[in-house]
């Protein structure tokens, strides 16, 4: 996946998991917690979608890296630059 | 006598929060009652397929946002909209009381069967890779949820706790609140019960294993308690929450009161698993009535609980005429008939449903008996139409349930 399509998987579990919040004008470079009601169980949230949907396994240690949009992406770069887009 | 009960040892209900089958308001589920329209449709689940339900349309989103409701569970959606509806209803300043002393007491016939069968169907489509289990399951799945679940969406920091008693529990809850309020627990409780037990295919296929789940061509006609050709139950979701308040507290205030809590009792049959003890059913029906301080003859509705299995309706029916008597003035009514079996709901729905009739004098009818059981043939026993009276003053509720547990609430006009 390019970045823009993490972004865009990224951007689905969000819509998901806290369907109240209008993520149309998400800055990527604010960190989630500023923009929307996330808590860590939201948080926990992202990191399961990611292992259902994509496989994709974030040990504790590396939560931290999914602040904001910028980071996740960054960090799921190269996690997921050899899985493709259904 | 109970006139000399001082009013801070009396209990009255002040509010009523409901969403049935037929109806998401007192007001519309009273008519519905009246009118003679059920609530059960067809219905699908998984693995059992096509049955039929009692299946709730209030609108979730009146109190929890959309992100409540995802981590929550459908008992908890329908808890929360009752609490509302209720404490709503009964006309409490809300904003101006202490959320510390009000207690959240939720009869529940269980929990936790909805969201597991959830998360192992989930799970299924990742072979059964249990790293994908839900972090959410342990918080949807404790017993208190539905509770717990209000305290969260009202900022209620007093006790909650859910009461569970089988089928008993819609008049459990009532109970345990009144029993509270009564210790000084709490300034108002929020007492009933719940149900999301249509959710689980285990109940439906449970029941359908003991030959007691209802089928019917028409799903309005289903649920026929005290009919000779009746098959078994309908189950349904709903919930019911009562607001109680010390009488003294209620009276400062100029509250609206649907009736008092003269007397209750639970005890249990010590006999069989699911079968019915009518003995001890008729001696719970007498301890609530002594404790009342009344006879049969004061009570002028008496709800029954039959669920339209043949041993249930006919158990029950055996108490029933060792407490009524032939010649009195005592109507009998069934609301399963038009809702299902609400499971923990029950009790509460089916009180709520006649509380009405200590204002307005009228006994909703038991619809779909089209063959009366002679077993069944109680006096008193209201079929078909609505029977308007000079007056009913006290209603009788019985609920009961597996295990043997029994419980009996008696209410009065205030």
């Amino acid at each position: 996946m390019t970045r823009e399509e993490i972004r865009g998987e990224v951007l689905e579990i969000l819509k998901d998991i806290a369907p109240d919040e209008d993520l149309s004008n998400l800055d990527d470079k604010a960190s989630f917690r500023e923009q929307m009601e996330l808590d860590s169980m939201d948080f926990l949230d992202i990191v399961m979608e990611l292992r259902k949907r994509h496989r994709v396994q974030v040990p504790e240690d590396d939560y931290v890296e999914l602040a904001s949009m910028e980071s996740t992406v960054n960090y799921l770069e190269p996690l997921m630059k050899d899985i493709q887009k259904v | 006598m109970i006139s000399q009960t001082p009013d801070s040892q009396r209990i009255v209900l002040t509010g009523v929060g409901l969403t049935s089958p037929n109806g998401n308001r007192l007001a519309d589920y009273r008519e519905a009652l009246l009118q003679g329209r059920s609530g059960v449709q067809e219905y699908e689940i998984r693995y059992v397929g096509k049955t039929l339900a009692g299946v709730c349309d209030f609108d979730e989103l009146k109190y929890q946002k959309r992100r409540a409701v995802r981590r929550g569970t459908r008992a908890g959606s329908i808890a929360v909209y009752c609490a509302n509806e209720s404490i709503i209803d009964s006309g409490l300043d809300w904003a101006n009381v202490d959320r510390e002393r009000v207690g959240i007491y939720i009869g529940l016939t269980e929990h936790g069967n909805v969201e597991t069968e959830n998360e192992i169907f989930e799970i299924s489509g990742y072979d059964y890779d249990t790293s994908v289990w839900t972090h959410h399951h342990n918080p949807r799945t404790v017993a208190n949820n539905p509770a717990g679940e209000v305290t969260l969406n009202m900022g209620i920091t007093g006790p909650h706790y859910t009461i569970g008693a089988a089928c008993a529990a819609g008049n459990a809850g009532l109970i345990q609140g009144a029993q509270q309020l009564l210790l000084g627990e709490c300034d108002v409780a929020i007492g009933g019960g719940v149900s999301e037990s249509i959710h689980t295919f285990g109940i439906f296929a449970g029941f359908a294993s003991q030959g007691a789940l209802a089928a019917h061509e028409d799903p309005t006609r289903a649920s026929r308690p005290f009919d000779r050709d009746r098959n078994g139950i309908v189950v349904s979701e709903g919930g019911c929450l009562f607001t109680l308040e010390r009488f003294d507290d209620a009276k400062a205030r100029g509250a609206k009161i649907y009736g008092e809590l003269a007397g209750y009792a639970m005890n249990s049959d010590a006999s069989d698993f699911v079968l019915p003890n009518p003995k001890q059913q008729a001696r719970c029906m007498r301890m609530a009535l002594e404790r009342a301080k009344m006879g049969i003859a004061d009570v002028g509705i008496l709800s029954t609980h039959a669920t339209a299995t043949s041993s249930g309706d006919i158990q029950e029916c055996i108490a029933l005429r060792e407490i009524l008597d032939r010649d009195g003035p005592t109507l009998v009514n069934n609301t399963k008939s038009f809702i299902g079996h609400a499971m923990g709901a029950a009790g509460s729905l089916e009180l709520a449903g006649n509380l009405p009739s200590l204002e307005d004098g009228v006994c909703h009818a038991t619809i779909n008996v089209e063959n009366l059981d002679p077993e069944c043939d109680l006096p008193g026993l209201t079929l078909h139409e609505p029977r308007e009276t000079k007056g009913i003053d006290t209603i009788l509720n019985n609920s009961f349930g597996m295990l043997g547990i029994n419980s009996v609430v008696v209410i009065k006009k205030v």
